[in-house]
């Protein structure tokens, strides 16, 4: 059977972690290889790095991050953030990534999807949608939740798959960083609709919110960012949890 | 030393990462000429098996892959290419291996692609799975698959249905996973073919 993949998410800027991490025997919290490596065996089924830089100097160190991690790390890793055309898409893949994630870009340029997918497979393409209730309805956001577009969250979705997204992650804004846990209601409604794997993102406070979105969803895997990097939720921990609750996880 | 078959279907940073990582020595393969030195070959692939198929017959290296007898192991598409056909393309593959690479049906139960860590349970007695328990976890990332078989198929995996995490047949061998993305057992595997 297929497991539940945890999902740590590192936001970078410039090369270096940003926001705080916490981890015992960290020689140094701001180099995300060595957190990567961290993750890796304490039991992470993937990394996601989400780069935030903001100069024009951003591909040139992603690729170099991206080739370190390769370098050091056996598990998968996606990342994202500012890729806006084909030549971005094949610097990080030639350079260790195993996976894309797109956001705005795709927004702005659904034919973009298209275009990757075509290029590199749909197992390489995923779209990462950012939504939040407006007017009692989920729409996709730009700019981490600030600027609404007119797209509706499940039919963006749809479309996403349909162009040949291979993976969607989705990420609530109204839950996340609230530490009350996924958008289970959402996350169920995306999940039986797509014929594609489903990442929950936004809202992870605790060991039962993992329970909870898998159960109750059944999406393919869970992300979280400051939980794991405080130390509040110790992956180890989390997946016997989890095993224990009858949800397959790969034990190392 | 393994020699990496190139012919233009997908990156191999992860793999020559892994196998720098395992200590194990490796050069790249980009005529029949280069396979003399070496004594182990790994053919890779990503993306689509009929796309590679015709940059593997371009390459002109088919006849002397077929005809040489050293251990060799093909990844992911690489392994595909080892097959009669691949229903990617409706293409016809090397053919050393009788069996077909068919496309998972995808339903919510199932999504395909086929991606995340899943159990591989090996059904024979061979040294690439020395050391790795029987049902541990490999990293899946694949629309098609090789049916299983039961004189091909070396370890089997359950998705919509059971198929073929790994074959083997003489100095041939595949694995549908990528052991270089699969942490730990995944370099055993690697460590395992460079000894065989």
């Amino acid at each position: 059977m297929l497991s539940k993949r945890i999902i740590p998410c590192l936001d970078v800027k410039d090369g270096r972690t940003v926001k705080g991490v916490n981890f015992v025997d960290l020689r140094d919290a701001g180099d995300p290889v060595e957190l990567a490596w961290n993750y890796s065996r304490q039991g992470a089924d993937e990394l996601v790095f989400l780069d935030i830089t903001a100069t024009h100097e951003r591909r040139k160190t992603m690729v170099e991050l991206v080739k370190s991690v390769a370098r050091q790390i056996s598990i998968p890793f996606t990342i994202g953030g500012g890729i806006n055309e084909i030549a971005d898409a094949d610097a990080l893949l030639n350079a260790g990534a195993d996976k894309i994630s797109i956001n705005s870009a795709a927004v702005r340029n659904p034919a973009l999807i298209d275009e990757l997918a075509k290029a590199f497979g749909v197992q390489f393409v995923v779209i990462a949608v950012d939504t939040r209730l407006n007017n009692g309805k989920n729409i996709v956001h730009l700019n981490g939740g600030r600027i609404p577009t007119e797209k509706e969250t499940l039919n963006w979705i749809k479309e996403a798959e349909s162009r040949g997204a291979g993976e969607i992650l989705l990420t609530s804004m109204d839950h996340d960083g609230t530490k009350a846990g996924f958008d289970n209601s959402l996350l169920k409604i995306v999940n039986d609709a797509v014929n594609i794997p489903v990442i929950a993102s936004g809202g992870a406070g605790s060991v039962e919110h993992f329970v909870d979105v898998f159960e109750r969803t059944n999406v393919d895997a869970a992300l979280a960012a400051s939980v794991f990097h405080y130390g509040e939720i110790l992956i180890p921990d989390l997946k016997g949890i989890l095993q224990n609750r009858g949800i397959e996880v790969r034990l190392s | 030393m393994i020699g990496i078959i190139r012919y233009g279907a997908g990156n191999i940073f992860s793999l020559t990462s892994a196998l720098d990582r395992l200590e194990i020595p490796y050069g790249m393969v980009f005529t029949e000429a280069d396979m003399a030195q070496y004594d182990h070959f790994i053919i890779p692939g990503v993306g689509h098996a009929g796309a590679a198929m015709d940059k593997l017959t371009a390459s002109g290296l088919v006849p002397a892959i077929k005809a040489q007898n050293k251990p060799t192991l093909g990844i992911c598409v690489g392994m595909q290419l080892l097959t009669s056909y691949s229903e990617e393309g409706d293409s016809d593959m090397l053919g050393i291996f009788p069996i077909k690479t068919l496309k998972f049906t995808a339903d919510p139960e199932h999504k395909v692609p086929h991606t995340g860590w899943n159990r591989v349970f090996s059904q024979k007695d061979n040294l690439l799975f020395t050391d790795i328990p029987v049902g541990s976890h490999f990293y899946f990332v694949h629309s098609y698959f090789i049916e299983y078989d039961d004189v091909y198929t070396l370890a089997a995996t359950d998705y919509s249905t059971k198929f073929s995490a790994s074959i083997w047949q003489d100095n041939f061998y595949g694995v549908q996973f990528h052991p270089e993305k699969s942490g730990n057992y995944g370099e055993v595997l690697l460590k395992n073919f460079s000894k065989i």
